[in-house]
């Protein structure tokens, strides 16, 4: 019983990669214009040279926001973790 | 502690590893890099540091609670910096046009001009801050664990 739930969840993951294989826009032909969009105004709207850091800190500021808020965590619970024990103290 | 060699290596080495990380996050709006990228080559460098000299020595100077003010000042810096364009939405690019960082680069190929990108570079100088002084609390407190319990050995 089990065997066969596995077997058809596998066969269905599948056909699904295969139908998304054959559904995918054309390799160059994006399926918006927002990149155009993005390319073309970097510069007069945010002030930046680099359309890299204008989309990371402009456009998907909450992203970065969010990446930044991550490492803090991540540093906080190290941190926390390894601190300098007082003694005697487990 | 290393050699005699490695630690005035790791010396001179430090002085270039800090311009070039301060380079990075200063032109991280003109040019590749930023804060994420800036920000770890400094802790790469305070890893050198701590690796040449001991984690022992460096703990003398430079303690995990002065880096931990430091991240969180950075992340105040960022935090900050969104909210203040919270006048027309989160996140927008307020200082544009002022004359910090106001100016506005012509479209197409470009000189690098620093002055551009609004509130961007104070962005970048704020990530780079909490990236660089999280990951050398991470180094140096990682470092410091391992040398206690070698001496427990």
């Amino acid at each position: 019983m089990r065997k066969i739930a596995i077997a058809a969840s596998l066969s269905v993951f599948i056909a699904f990669l295969i139908a998304t294989a054959f559904l995918i826009h054309p390799f160059g032909q994006p399926p918006s214009q927002m990149d155009d969009y993005i390319i073309e105004n970097t510069q007069s709207e945010t002030g930046t040279d680099n359309v890299v850091t204008a989309v990371l800190l402009d456009y998907r500021g909450f992203d970065t926001l969010g990446e930044a808020i991550i490492l803090f965590t991540a540093v906080t619970g190290v941190v926390m973790l390894f601190r300098a024990r007082k003694k005697g103290e487990r | 502690m290393m050699s005699k060699i490695v630690r005035t290596m790791a010396s001179l080495l430090i002085l270039f590893t800090l311009i070039y990380g301060l380079y990075i996050i200063m032109h991280g709006h003109s040019s590749p890099g930023g804060g994420f990228q800036g920000g770890a080559i400094i802790a790469s460098g305070i890893a050198l540091l701590i690796v040449a000299f001991g984690s022992d020595n460096i703990h003398k100077s430079l303690k995990e609670h002065h880096l931990a003010i430091l991240a969180s000042v950075g992340g105040l810096i960022f935090i900050g910096l969104a909210f203040g364009g919270i006048g027309t939405t989160f996140f927008y690019n307020f200082l544009l046009g002022s004359p910090i960082f106001g100016r506005i680069p012509p479209s197409g190929p470009t000189h690098a001009d620093i002055w551009t990108g609004g509130v961007i570079p104070l962005m970048e100088i704020g990530i780079g801050l909490t990236v660089l002084a999280g990951l050398a609390a991470v180094f140096l407190v990682i470092a410091l664990a391992s040398a206690e319990r070698e001496e427990e050995e």
